[in-house]
């Protein structure tokens, strides 16, 4: 479809837009009678269904006024405002403009609140009371939808305050990841592992890492194929947090820990994807937010 | 078949199916309100999920039971001030039968989860084409009266009737232009913003032609019939038809404020949805007005109590909307509950009322009595529709605000105050208040059925002989009279 760039389009648009307006103003003038004193209002003498006729009272007084009013508040607007195909408008208001201005705003005023954690260590950040409540509330209003509001997370989003982590629990690893996104990929091994006998067996070992009930046959058959596995999970499936490959033998499944779950995970592969907020939430926040998500699953020394 | 008479069987028809899809649609309504409260009521089974039901409830409410009060009330007023029979013959059958089979395919599609994800044009391109197929019949149908007519001046119900007619026929044809990828899949012709606005330019003109410009001529023939009065001015009536024509059209873009939508094409939308309060409420005074001299009537006849009370609600919502078409106040009200209080004041108090009103005049004068089996439960459904309605849109609004100040509210440093599912948290008790009043309307719509269904039994299926002209009303009357 054409994007309607050409100039001619500006003028056109314009030209309606008052074509319009003025139209409006034009009925209004040219039906404007007012009433005789004493002069009473008749029909208008055309009669249709048997009984029904129409007076011909003129415009409301207050009803005209409320219409000019409107009409000249549209005209002395698109004077302001952009409306009026490529003209600006006095103002030269944008909402592009108002956007960066309440931004702008709003950093002279929240920055300084964020700016005294920026060289400050995660952990200490994280034993600030202060910094807690705002990286709750951070947390609250960013993360919550994915990971819950209790950070324990669901089918597919990791749970926060358990203590395991994908791609390392370290206070630089979590901001890395709060910063820039991680994106998980397994892929499809049905093929690998020799199609859908080899699938089951090796899943059944896989139950069989976590001490989860299987078939014990088709484990050890299943143990060879594992090789395949080992690139990434590591010849003792303990994972690999540079590649944000899962520990298999923790009994912790974010996406299910059943023997369908697994299978169809091997079979098929997946891609999970945690979004950067690199450029959203600035590197400030997500510092205070790093340390708050490092801090759920920190147990306070002396607490135990 | 004869020449010398009306044809009420369509009109009968569609009216009885009225009040039948308006059955179905409240009660896809009701039940959706209450999974807002009470989300298990899905049952975990997909095609009772709210993301499919919500656009079964509109697509029966508006084109079901509106259409089919439209199609009653339009076929009985152009034949009456026409003097002439339906033009079109077996054209007038195919419109009502072709009707009925789009809503059973809505019925069965939309559960099913076929969309076009194009609010209030969900539905697939074969039935899109259907719709196209029975609107043209329409026109054919309702300009042809006009056409064989036999007084020279066009009532001016039927200018608004047409205007509907031709718009609609317009706005669904050009939005409906889609890509088919197979018999239930397809894609828009139109792309990303430009999309989203030929969408909203629909999406606004379904509300001012469907819902609006059809229903006034609704109120033009029911009023003065009722109120037994001529209406109020002319002189109003053409200034507000064409008021409304000129600006209607352009105030689509008001759905996408501070979106990918250029500015100058939002500032538009809001400057004609401010000039839209005026000819919208020209609609209001001239059908108020008309009750001039006979307001004691309003104290016992409860037609009219519908008719006028659907009036107010009209010039409410015509005054809300203008209102929230406003950036600074739509920058509050948009995505919140209010924008949906605001849909069902006019949904409900202008468009339910209004038809309502017209289908208790309508009713027995086609089983041939003089009023409705029992007034006294009209007088009832009155009350319960009003009661629901006020219950229904006071709580919107309450809600709708709340959510708005809720999600804009920041702490000292910056964040926010309350979380979404707070706000959510916060609006439960205004969505039960609104299931009450949404199963109020709904109870209203079944005591209207009893009281049609009584009155059918008591009365017979009449044919109306067409009347004489009134002299100097002819073909033959001067163009000025």
């Amino acid at each position: 479809m054409s994007d309607f760039t050409d100039g001619f389009w500006s003028l056109y648009v314009a030209g309606l837009t008052l074509v319009s307006i003025v139209a409006c103003a034009v009925l209004l003038t040219i039906q404007h009678k007012k009433r005789a004193p004493g002069q009473t209002v008749d029909t208008t003498g055309h009669e249709w269904d048997e009984d029904l006729a129409e007076y011909n009272n003129p415009l409301p007084k207050w009803w005209m006024w409320l219409f000019w009013i409107t009409i000249v508040f549209g005209l002395v607007y698109l004077a302001l405002y952009p409306g009026l195909g490529n003209f600006k408008g006095v103002l030269g208001w944008s909402s592009t403009g108002q956007y960066k201005a309440e931004q702008a705003a709003a950093d002279a005023n929240y920055g300084p609140v964020f700016q005294k954690y920026a060289a400050m260590e995660i952990p200490a950040i994280a034993a600030d009371p202060k910094a807690k409540v705002m990286g709750e509330r951070l947390f609250l209003t960013y993360c919550s939808q994915c990971h819950g509001s209790d950070a324990r997370g669901a089918k597919g989003y990791p749970n926060l305050a358990d203590g395991d982590w994908l791609w390392g629990g370290e206070p630089q690893a979590i901001l890395a990841t709060i910063l820039d996104g991680r994106t998980g990929v397994m892929p499809p091994m049905g093929a690998a592992v020799g199609g859908p006998e080899g699938v089951k067996e090796v899943a059944n070992y896989v139950l069989s890492l976590s001490g989860a009930a299987h078939d014990a046959k088709l484990a050890e058959a299943g143990k060879a194929k594992f090789a395949a596995c080992a690139a990434c999970h590591g010849p003792e499936a303990k994972g690999n947090p540079a590649l944000g490959a899962p520990n298999l033998t923790d009994g912790i499944w974010l996406h299910g820990g059943s023997l369908a779950a697994i299978s169809a995970q091997i079979d098929q592969g997946r891609t999970n994807l945690m979004p950067a907020h690199k450029d959203f939430l600035g590197p400030e926040r997500s510092r205070i937010l790093a340390a708050y998500v490092w801090g759920l699953s920190q147990v306070p020394a002396g607490a135990k | 078949m004869s020449d010398t008479q009306y044809n009420y069987k369509v009109v009968r028809q569609f009216a009885v199916m009225t009040v039948i899809w308006g059955i179905v649609g409240m009660l896809v309504g009701v039940l959706i309100a209450a999974q807002l409260a009470w989300p298990a009521l899905n049952f975990d089974i997909p095609w009772l999920s709210y993301g499919r039901l919500r656009p079964l409830h509109t697509n029966a409410v508006i084109f079901a039971f509106g259409g089919s009060a439209l199609f009653a009330t339009s076929y009985y007023a152009v034949q009456r001030t026409c003097h002439a029979r339906l033009f079109g013959g077996p054209l007038v059958a195919f419109t009502f039968w072709g009707w009925q089979v789009v809503i059973l395919a809505a019925a069965i599609t939309l559960p099913l989860g076929f969309t076009s994800a194009k609010e209030y044009a969900e539905l697939e391109w074969p039935i899109d084409i259907l719709i196209a197929l029975v609107w043209v019949a329409y026109a054919i149908v309702f300009f042809g009266t006009i056409a064989t007519r036999k007084v020279k001046h066009i009532y001016v119900a039927n200018w608004f009737f047409g205007a509907f007619i031709l718009t609609v026929a317009i706005l669904h044809i050009v939005n409906s232009a889609a890509v088919p990828a197979g018999l239930l899949k397809s894609y828009s012709a139109y792309a990303g913003v430009q999309d989203a606005m030929v969408q909203w330019w629909y999406g606004h003109n379904a509300v001012g032609f469907f819902l609006t410009a059809g229903f006034l001529g609704m109120m033009y023939y029911f009023i003065p019939k009722q109120a037994g009065r001529p209406v109020y001015s002319y002189r109003l009536s053409i200034v507000h038809f064409w008021a409304l024509i000129f600006t209607y059209m352009w105030a689509g873009p008001h759905h996408l404020h501070y979106t990918a939508l250029p500015d100058w094409a939002q500032s538009i939308g809001m400057i004609f949805s401010l000039i839209l309060l005026a000819p919208s409420w020209g609609g209001m005074i001239n059908g108020i007005m008309t009750l001039s001299g006979a307001w004691h009537k309003l104290r016992t006849d409860p037609i009219l109590k519908f008719l006028i009370v659907s009036l107010s609600f009209y010039g409410m919502s015509t005054f809300e909307g203008p209102m929230m078409s406003i950036k600074t106040v739509n920058a509050l009200s948009h995505y919140t509950d209010w924008t949906v209080g605001h849909v069902h004041s006019g949904a409900l108090g202008w468009v339910a009322m209004i038809s309502v009103g017209s289908l208790y005049y309508l009713l027995p004068r086609l089983f041939g009595r003089t009023e409705m089996y029992s007034v006294r439960a009209i007088t009832l459904h009155f009350w319960i529709t009003t009661i629901g309605i006020v219950l229904y849109i006071a709580s919107m609004w309450i809600a709708g605000v709340m959510q708005g100040l809720m999600w804009r509210a920041v702490n000292e440093d910056g964040t926010l105050t309350y979380t979404f599912v707070e706000s959510v948290k916060a609006t439960y008790p205004y969505y039960v208040i609104r299931l009450v009043g949404g199963t109020l309307v709904f109870s209203g719509m079944l005591v209207m059925a009893w009281n049609m269904v009584k009155t059918i039994t008591a009365g017979k299926a009449v044919e109306a002989t067409i009347p004489p002209v009134a002299a100097g009303s002819g073909l033959d009357a001067p163009a000025h009279a």
